[in-house]
């Protein structure tokens, strides 16, 4: 039993900056019904395109001698008009349909995602208000960048943001919604398979704008709900060198770990960090050297990101720090 | 007693040679342009036509080397040629560039140039205006481009979506502030450009030539000048907004203080939306004349594409909302604008099918601008129907704000316009250039282009599918597209050395190469009649125009128009003249005085400029000054070039026929002008009014109640006084012409005050209130509309002081009343202007 989480997480582990971003690859419904639609779009497209393009060619260079105007006249109002208009009205017809099946209220879950420069704040467990709201209900288990949704329901996100526009895509499982400030935005991700999803900020918010990821993690839905326990647990908290560096030089000021006096709300919540699969928002694989690395030099990193560099301080010390924080499962 | 110099009626005998070298001498002198440094204070619209377009293919140059340098950065995944920051303003300036200086500013100069020549007129009813916008033009976009070599040009994406762009605290520096006030400068240009080409489309064209026997190009000029009429005021609208925010802290776009983000969205799509059709839809017309020219025939189905070009303007605007299926608007306002979305691609097809109808119908020769027509035709039609497939809501919510949406809209923009128009240069360059361009470069070009296009846009699609989001300055190796952004690369670098093989062409020396003989593509409009190289008077004499297509359906033609026998084939009192006809039927109405070379149109650009720039740094005292000097150069401007009193009332054009020199009311072209202007103005106002019943929709306690304030009794006070500004405005006009000259005097100037005083009233109102602007958006908001028609008052005011000093020094008269007639109409709309802002700002309150 314990082989195979190890065996798992090992995998996951690997597979971490590994995950997909691909609309081609689906694993949602959405997703899934957008392909289709898209490629059947693709194969009516470069018909028309061929026959378009091919009558521009017949009359310019296959045959330019005179045709009758009739058969011209003809071909304006049935090819520009009458034409266009069926298959555009069919094409409407079958788009409109999709809508309100898509946006279909959840069954499952509410996660609150909050778009912040340059990561994404989350909340588990809190209660989606069915009227306008301008606030998200961030009340519930806090975590960051790595967001879990049970398979076979429908997980409702709820989306806002407190300083500028951002917008939450994961390709693989639907299509993207807006964070926009003082409104809450909804969107519903139904995923057909298990998995790692990577998913992206679509809205330019600001410098580090290209490297503001996170990752979707669909599991079952039992393994959801002990995940969200054990994430609303506080910290297991070893009395440790890095801890107290951790404190020392104010990275509390913006970060909480649950456990400790470390309560700050600016920056991502790191209680269950080394439980997430990436850190700085998608952008490298959890791993000591790793939160060494972006300790000491976030902008090199990331360029644009809003955590101050620690570089000043001793590579040992830094190492505890990152060390300490390997830790928090 | 005749001479052979007369003919029986008087006039000059055409027939004689030394006659007509006489008028020619006369012309050339009359038309020519001021040499050495006077050079630059030309307004024809043979060079300012030129200028604009070399201005404009300038910047889009520079924006072109950004795009390079941005597909260097994209050629391989984590590349670090430009830095974060840096890539955003490239990134920024790139889109901002070629959208706002090239792509529309390009219609305008083309249509300068091409217009007149097109209508057999001699110039555009407004030359200096002309010259005006050409330099607000190029001050504005040199302000906008030059900042980047200080790191501080915009780096929030050219739609600029607040509150990322209107908080310090996220864009720090003047990067917003100058692209806010850069192009706004730029819009007013742009209007000024859509007033002059309205007025030129509806009132210069040739006697007999009726609505319906217009060139497609004509239509198309009249479809966009009317669109930019429409559209670019709300987004001046939202500027105002934006940067009111930005400097003042007031709090339209801060969800903190009853703000809405989405708001700019609305403001900057309405205007957006219809913009690319903007850019699309001259490029068409280039198509338009030239499909027609190839095929050897008429167009066919005139109507067919007349309607559609309207029609396309028309829908254009109820599209908007496309760019924002992902901002979490309900269902059924996104169904109502998909289908819009999807209805726009109709008459859209009508178009392309009157093409492939008309080139079946014909016997088509095949030379260099077919070749780019085809070109533009195989692309633009991939942009149309991934057009389409963005429309659809479901797909574009995986498809919006990804590459696929890059390379749609770079179909659309490089098929749709940028081909067309490098056929437009190979087409028209006889006309500008006197000699033809080379067609084994032409192919060259074409060739290196339409490869280079597909290599560097067709990925794209692939790209923003596979999961690359638009605006980033670096994508991981994992995302797995780094093969279809190499090839974009490359194909972005062949395809700009398609591009300037097209420079070369241009501007290769070309010594002694021959002329090229005059209509060399054996066309059948008008702007053909040029001599190769042109002459400065354009049209020899103002032909009688009876078909669409004068150059083969009118027998004799070229030889009639250059032997002077149809009208103005003299310029006996050495003054720039052309005629004014009327709006439907293309009937003689005026022989209207054009004027010639000054300095101040470029002058009160400059002033203009300043007020812009200096605005931007916040050097408040200079900006003001600024001000004052820009308005007093346009009075300077005006007094001296306007609604001069000719020395005759009227003079024989030819043919028999006697016109007016002078013209006030509904059929002068200054009354157009005012009236096309202040619906332009009235469109920026309803963007304003719409924000205000945007926020009612949207807050429950918007407005709050009456007792908050502005009040009833001060904005009553402002709309009796504005009320009595209107009436004396009125009634100073009628009493003028009944020659009642004292009474009209005393109205101006009770005009005048009672302006000035309402507009006051208007302001004390949220004042004595103590509406606090920076509190909350509702107190933003009455502030922002009383000073919008406090400043119209005070403009108002000042226009009837104008009328007042003309009166006075005998440039105003009872038979010469332009200057009161147009500040009446004026008054017409600042009178609808101030009764709905006090009806919204002082009795909406109370009603809700």
């Amino acid at each position: 039993m314990t082989a195979t989480r190890l065996a798992l997480s090992t995998t996951f582990a690997l597979s971490a900056c590994q995950g997909s971003q691909t609309a081609f690859d689906p694993a949602g419904v959405e997703a899934e019904r957008v392909l289709t639609l898209f490629w059947i779009m693709l194969a009516g497209g470069g018909a028309i395109w061929a026959v378009v393009v091919g009558l521009g060619f017949y009359a310019t260079r296959v045959a330019p001698e005179q045709h009758s105007e009739k058969a011209g006249l003809r071909l304006i109002i049935w090819g520009g008009c009458g034409f266009t208009t069926i298959v555009l009205a069919a094409l409407l017809f079958w788009g409109l349909k999709m809508m309100p099946e898509l946006r279909r209220p959840a069954d499952g879950p509410t996660v609150a995602v909050s778009g912040e420069q340059f990561w994404w704040r989350v909340a588990y467990g809190v209660e989606g208000d069915p009227g306008v709201v301008r606030n998200l209900p961030m009340g519930g288990v806090p975590s960051a960048n790595e967001i879990r949704i049970p398979l076979g329901q429908r997980t409702e996100i709820l989306l806002s943001s407190p300083d500028v526009i951002h917008s939450f895509w994961v390709p693989q499982l639907a299509g993207k919604m807006d964070a926009i400030p003082g409104r809450v935005n909804r969107l519903i991700l139904e995923p057909t398979e298990a998995g790692v999803f990577n998913g992206a900020c679509a809205e330019f918010c600001g410098t580090a704008h290209a490297q503001m990821g996170f990752r979707v993690v669909v599991v079952s839905e039992s393994e959801f709900e002990a995940y969200v326990q054990a994430q609303a647990e506080p910290a297991a908290v070893v009395d440790s060198a890095g801890l107290d560096l951790f404190l020392q030089n104010g990275c509390a000021a913006c970060h909480s770990v649950r456990g400790t006096p470390a309560d700050g709300d600016v920056g991502p919540d790191l209680t269950h960090l080394a439980s997430r699969r990436t850190i700085a928002a998608g952008l490298l694989p959890t791993t000591e050297e790793n939160i060494a690395a972006f300790i000491a030099s976030p902008d090199h990193l990331k360029p644009g990101v809003e955590m101050p560099a620690f570089g000043m301080l001793p590579n040992e010390q830094i190492a505890q720090i990152a060390a300490w924080l390997g830790s928090l499962e | 007693m005749t001479d052979r110099r007369t003919n029986a009626t008087g006039e000059p005998n055409q027939e004689d040679e030394e006659v007509r070298r006489g008028q020619e001498e006369r012309l050339r002198t009359v038309w020519a342009a001021p040499r050495s440094w006077r050079y630059w204070s030309a307004v024809n619209n043979t060079e300012v036509g030129v200028w604009y377009t070399a201005a404009a293919f300038g910047f889009m140059l520079f924006a072109g080397v950004l795009a390079l340098m941005m597909r260097v950065q994209l050629a391989v995944p984590e590349n670090d040629f430009l830095s974060a920051t840096f890539y955003n303003q490239v990134y920024t300036l790139h889109g901002t560039a070629m959208m706002f200086l090239f792509a529309v500013p390009i219609f305008e100069a083309v249509a300068i140039i091409l217009l007149p020549q097109m209508l057999g007129a001699r110039d555009l009813p407004f030359p200096r205006l002309s010259a005006f916008g050409f330099w607000c033009f190029v001050i504005g976009g040199v302000f906008v481009c030059g900042s980047i070599f200080f790191g501080a040009a915009p780096n929030a994406g050219w739609f600029m979506y607040p509150p990322l762009t209107t908080n310090e605290q996220y864009t720090p520096g003047y990067g917003p502030d100058i692209w806010l006030l850069g192009l706004s400068f730029i819009e007013v240009a742009s209007i000024a450009a859509a007033v002059e080409l309205i007025v030129g489309t509806l009132k210069c064209r040739p006697p007999g030539m009726r609505l319906n026997l217009m060139p497609l190009y004509g239509w198309y000029v009249l479809v966009v000048a009317g669109m930019i009429l429409f559209a670019f005021p709300p987004l001046i609208a939202g500027d105002i907004l934006f940067e009111l925010e930005r400097m003042f802290d007031w709090p339209f776009f801060d969800p903190s203080r009853g703000g809405d983000p989405l708001l700019w969205q609305h403001l900057f799509w309405i205007f957006g939306h219809p913009e690319v059709y903007i850019v699309f839809l001259p490029a068409v017309a280039l198509v338009a004349m030239i499909v027609p020219t190839f095929a050897q025939r008429p167009i066919l189905g005139y109507s067919w594409i007349v309607l559609a070009a309207v029609g396309t303007g028309f829908i254009s605007f109820g599209l908007w909302v496309h760019h924002m299926y992902t901002t979490g608007l309900p269902s059924i306002s996104l169904g109502f604008f998909s289908a819009a979305s999807e209805a726009v691609a109709i008459p859209t097809g009508v178009q392309i099918f009157v093409f492939l109808a008309t080139l079946l119908t014909g016997r088509v020769i095949y030379s260099v601008p077919m070749l780019f027509v085809s070109g533009a035709l195989a692309i633009f039609v991939i942009g149309g129907l991934t057009g389409v497939m963005v429309a659809l809501v479901p797909f574009d919510w995986q498809a919006h704000d990804t590459y696929f949406v890059v390379g749609h809209l770079h179909c659309v923009l490089i098929g749709g316009m940028l081909f067309p128009l490098a056929a437009g240069i190979y087409y028209y360059w006889p006309i500008v250039g006197g000699r033809r361009l080379s067609d084994k470069l032409g192919r060259v070009a074409f060739w290196l282009m339409f490869a280079g296009f597909n290599l560097a846009f067709l990925p794209m699609h692939y790209s923003g599918l596979a999961g690359m989001a638009r605006r980033v300055w670096t994508y991981s190796e994992e995302l797995g597209v780094g093969m279809a952004n190499f090839a974009s690369s490359i194909g972005a670098f062949v395809f700009a050395a398609g591009f300037l093989v097209i420079v070369w062409d241009v501007l290769r020396p070309r010594g002694k190469e021959a002329h090229a003989r005059r209509n060399p593509w054996n066309a059948g409009t008008l702007e053909w009649l040029t001599e190769m190289p042109g002459e400065s008077w354009g049209v020899r004499s103002v032909p009688i125009v009876t078909t669409r297509y004068p150059l083969w359906e009118q027998p004799n033609f070229i030889d009639d128009v250059d032997k002077g026998r149809f009208y103005l084939p003299d310029a006996e009192e050495m003054k720039r003249e052309t005629i004014i006809t009327s709006v439907l039927d293309g009937e003689p109405l005026q022989c209207l005085r054009v004027p010639g070379p000054s300095f101040m149109p470029m002058i009160a650009a400059v002033l203009t400029g300043a007020v812009f720039i200096f605005a931007t740094f916040h050097w408040w005292a200079a900006t003001f000054a600024a001000m004052g000097l820009s308005v007093a150069s346009i009075i300077v401007w005006l007094w001296r070039g306007t609604a001069e009193i000719p020395e005759k009332a009227e003079k024989n054009v030819g043919l028999g026929l006697k016109l007016p020199l002078y013209k006030s009311g509904p059929h002068s072209i200054g009354w157009w002008a005012m009236f096309i202007t202040m619906t332009g103005d009235a469109m920026a106002f309803i963007g304003l009014i719409f924000g205000y019943y945007y926020f009612f929709t949207i807050h429950a306690d918007f407005p709050p109640p009456a007792a908050v304030g502005p009040g009833v009794f001060w904005p009553g006070v402002a709309l009796a006084m504005f009320a009595l500004a209107w009436g004396a405005a009125l009634f100073g006009g009628i009493s003028n012409r009944a020659e009642r000259i004292g009474t009209s005097r005393a109205l101006m100037a009770a005009g005048t005050l009672t302006s000035l005083a309402g507009s006051a009233a208007l302001l004390w109102g949220p004042y004595v209130t103590g509406l606090d602007p920076t509190a909350h958006v509702y107190p933003a908001t009455v502030w922002v509309l009383a000073i919008w028609t406090a400043v119209h008052g005070g403009v108002g005011g000042l226009m009837l002081g104008y009328c007042l000093g003309r009166s006075f020094a005998g440039r105003l008269t009872p038979a010469h009343d332009v200057d009161i007639s147009n500040v009446t109409l004026y008054w017409h709309f600042m009178g609808g202007t101030a009764l709905l802002t006090v009806t919204t700002l002082a009795l909406f309150p109370i009603l809700t």
